[in-house]
């Protein structure tokens, strides 16, 4: 009834499953259960002080919608001008502004690092400083950077007669949003350069050659043949930066505190779990960002046909 | 089964503890960390160490009490013992009220000394939760030297400090400081904000965000106002960057030498007179003003010390308090320090008097300090603060309109609330 093949299969299967055991543990561990517990605490109302000792109660989904939930489209301002909507609409404008400028200037850094020249080995490694500084620490430098009264940045603005009156760059709702994309930008332009430069090194030069050889303008090289051949490995990149886009905290709760005026869906979780002791509406809103997230990776993998299992 | 390990283990940490007691704890504390604060309590307590042979640590935490308190939350939750001795700020007792002990049997009646309304303050449900260490109001710092050159008078009502802040500033900024502004606060989007746009609304009559019966008063046109008049102020007297200003931000520009007026707490006085400071013997200190037929208001502040109920030694680190809380700390903490004793005898001590001249001229400010609606709404007091600091920095930052935010902070608050009761 089995053949040889199957049963060597079937072996092979065992094998496997029990190589990744030990990693299936460890991953149901430290993120299953994280995540189980979340995503339960999203249906009970606890708070940090019941947590402890489990007296919360199930509230079914009305940390979710209705009055009390994070989806109150009932709510007088209207659903988009609630802290959530608000959260949610901040969080996509840094998503979208920060990936884009990111993925273009990163590429642009790995082109010109790609090319031949003199001391391209300190460049290339003075380019990942930002990335290597810690977040919490370049922002806290670019607070005192963006001062309105002590900051470097306005002192040269209007040394250099190009604003007549300091700015306030993370107080004022106009700039405050604004100006932590900037320095999300400073900070991870060189992760994406590292990658599209790995991607440019793997490329094939016999291309260029003949490219070259044909006397076809550099530019029309560049959107004919490098970038095609880039694409996945860029697409892999701009995945990883976007699913880190839009759980971003650090940067804007260092620089602008908590104001509605720039809070991120993962800044709202946190003030409502830790500073109003709401676990379970908390948990709610934790859910909807862990779904939210999950829901633009897939639309992103369908829209760009990227197989990160390599099979293509 | 399970009680006997318990009795077990209960046992052997009794014996743990008497070993250890004979031998000296470590004891953990967390002071503030705005100001002095770290300096002052670390002296105190190195002091208390040598008395009684224990060892104390110091616990780093955030700037911010909104921080502060985020932080603590999560070590309640776990049951944490790192910490033993904790600062707890005058608005938190009913809010953490679960995870502090009962100071009463260590604290042999001590508490009579200090103000009985902060004492009534830090106990909740009957239990001394807290030691009054330090109390706070909003007081109104001026230069001296500047008011006097253009011939001005420290103000009594917003119109006029806002006249006199322009004016100065207008002047100074043409004698080529370009730096000059009128009045600096706090109006970053935190609990400071909170205490600012407390006292603007109570100074104009407009109550205080709720009531003591728990109604919801803060969208009246008193209230409206005040905000209005406050949002007039970013970027004319005031620097834009103001609503991102802390404490410590603001006290940055006004010791600088760049600010006429400044809002800020006591502590400010003392660092303001310190040998480096640029603005030493210029400062005076005054009532915050008034709004055209209110009176002036002042946010009630301060810091207590409490012990965590999870703490380890809870003999020695209530001892600790009691050492850090008594009067003679107070006194040196108020000389040198500019910390408002809660002990009102202190309010005489002529030393006292000499070292902050105002704590004596204001003794009616600091004892009649408008609380925060912290006692009304227990638990979510911090929410409605945030919601009240939000809707204030909307109207700051040009965001709303005052009543129109203010009606949208009425309905929040009542959303808050969840029925008719707190």
């Amino acid at each position: 009834m089995t053949n040889p093949k199957s049963e060597l299969t079937r072996e092979r299967t065992r094998s496997a499953w029990l190589f990744l055991a030990p990693t299936l543990v460890v991953l149901a561990l430290v993120a299953g259960w994280p995540l189980g517990r979340t995503i339960w605490f999203s249906f009970t109302d606890a708070s940090l002080d019941s947590i402890g000792d489990s007296t919360y109660k199930l509230v079914g989904l009305s940390n979710y919608f209705g009055e009390y939930g994070v989806f109150n489209f009932a709510a007088p301002e209207g659903f988009w001008q609630t802290d959530w909507g608000m959260a949610i609409q901040n969080t996509f404008k840094f998503s979208l502004v920060s990936v884009v400028l990111e993925t273009v200037l990163g590429v642009v850094f790995a082109l010109v690092l790609n090319a031949e020249f003199k001391g391209r080995a300190l460049v290339r490694a003075a380019v990942l400083v930002p990335w290597a500084i810690p977040t919490i620490v370049s922002a806290k430098m670019w607070a005192w950077i963006m001062h309105d009264q002590f900051g470097v940045l306005n002192a040269m603005l209007r040394s250099a007669g190009i604003i007549d009156h300091n700015i306030a760059w993370t107080a004022d709702p106009a700039y405050a949003l604004w100006s932590v994309v900037l320095v999300d930008v400073w900070k991870t332009t060189p992760f994406m350069a590292l990658l599209t430069l790995a991607a440019l090194q793997m490329l094939p030069r016999d291309c260029y050659e003949a490219a070259h050889v044909d006397g076809i303008h550099p530019v029309k090289v560049f959107f004919k043949v490098t970038l095609p051949l880039i694409w996945p490995a860029l697409m892999v990149a701009v995945i990883f930066r976007l699913l880190d886009a839009l759980r971003v905290f650090d940067i804007i709760y260092v620089m602008t505190s908590n104001s509605v005026a720039t809070i991120s869906m993962s800044g709202f979780v946190r003030r409502e779990i830790v500073d109003n002791n709401y676990v379970g509406y908390g948990s709610a809103a934790s859910t909807v960002l862990f779904l939210i997230i999950g829901a633009c990776t897939l639309l992103y993998l369908k829209l760009s046909r990227v197989d990160l299992g390599g099979k293509k | 089964m399970n009680t006997l390990w318990k009795h077990m283990a209960a046992g052997l940490s009794i014996g743990v503890a008497a070993l250890s007691a004979h031998a000296g704890v470590t004891i953990t504390v967390s002071c503030g960390t705005v100001g002095q604060d770290f300096e002052f309590c670390k002296k105190a307590t190195d002091e208390w160490s040598k008395k009684t042979g224990n060892t104390v640590k110091h616990l780093t935490i955030p700037q911010s009490t909104s921080d502060i308190l985020g932080l603590f939350r999560q070590m309640f939750a776990a049951k944490s013992t790192d910490v033993d001795v904790i600062s707890v700020d005058v608005v938190w007792p009913g809010t953490i009220k679960a995870h502090l002990l009962d100071l009463g049997p260590y604290s042999k009646g001590a508490e009579k000394e200090h103000f009985p309304a902060i004492v009534s303050n830090n106990t909740v449900d009957g239990k001394l939760l807290a030691m009054p260490w330090f109390t706070d109001a909003g007081v109104l710092y001026y230069r001296k030297d500047l008011l006097a050159k253009y011939g001005e008078k420290p103000p009594t009502t917003w119109d006029e400090l806002t006249a006199t802040a322009k004016k100065v500033m207008d002047g100074e900024r043409k004698a080529g400081n370009a730096d000059m502004q009128g009045y600096v606060f706090q109006a970053k989007a935190y609990e400071g904000l909170s205490c600012n746009s407390l006292e603007w609304i109570s100074s104009y009559g407009g109550g205080a965000i709720v009531d003591a019966t728990g109604k919801v008063t803060v969208n009246n046109p008193q209230a409206a106002k005040a905000l209005t008049t406050a949002a007039g102020w970013i970027g004319t007297i005031a620097p834009t960057g103001v609503l991102n200003y802390g404490e410590e931000d603001a006290r940055g520009v006004f010791q600088k030498g760049n600010s006429v007026f400044m809002r800020n707490w006591p502590y400010a006085w003392s660092l303001s007179q310190g040998a480096d400071s640029p603005v030493k013997d210029k400062v005076g200190v005054v009532a915050l003003p008034k709004g055209d037929d209110g009176k002036s208001a002042a946010t009630l502040g301060g810091w207590q010390l409490s012990v965590v109920k999870y703490s380890k030694h809870p003999t020695e680190a209530a001892d600790l308090v009691m050492y850090l809380s008594s009067a003679a700390v107070q006194k040196d903490r108020a000389i040198r320090g500019s910390y408002n004793p809660t002990i009102p005898a202190l309010y005489k001590d002529p030393e006292v008097l000499k070292a902050s001249p105002f704590f004596g001229t204001l003794y009616d400010t600091f004892t009649n300090a408008v609380p925060r609606p912290a006692t009304v709404t227990g638990a979510k007091y911090n929410e409605v603060s945030a919601a009240f600091w939000n809707a204030s920095h909307d109207v700051l930052s040009g965001g709303a309109k005052a009543d129109e935010s203010l009606k949208k902070l009425e309905a929040k608050i009542n959303a808050i609330r969840r029925g008719p009761n707190w």
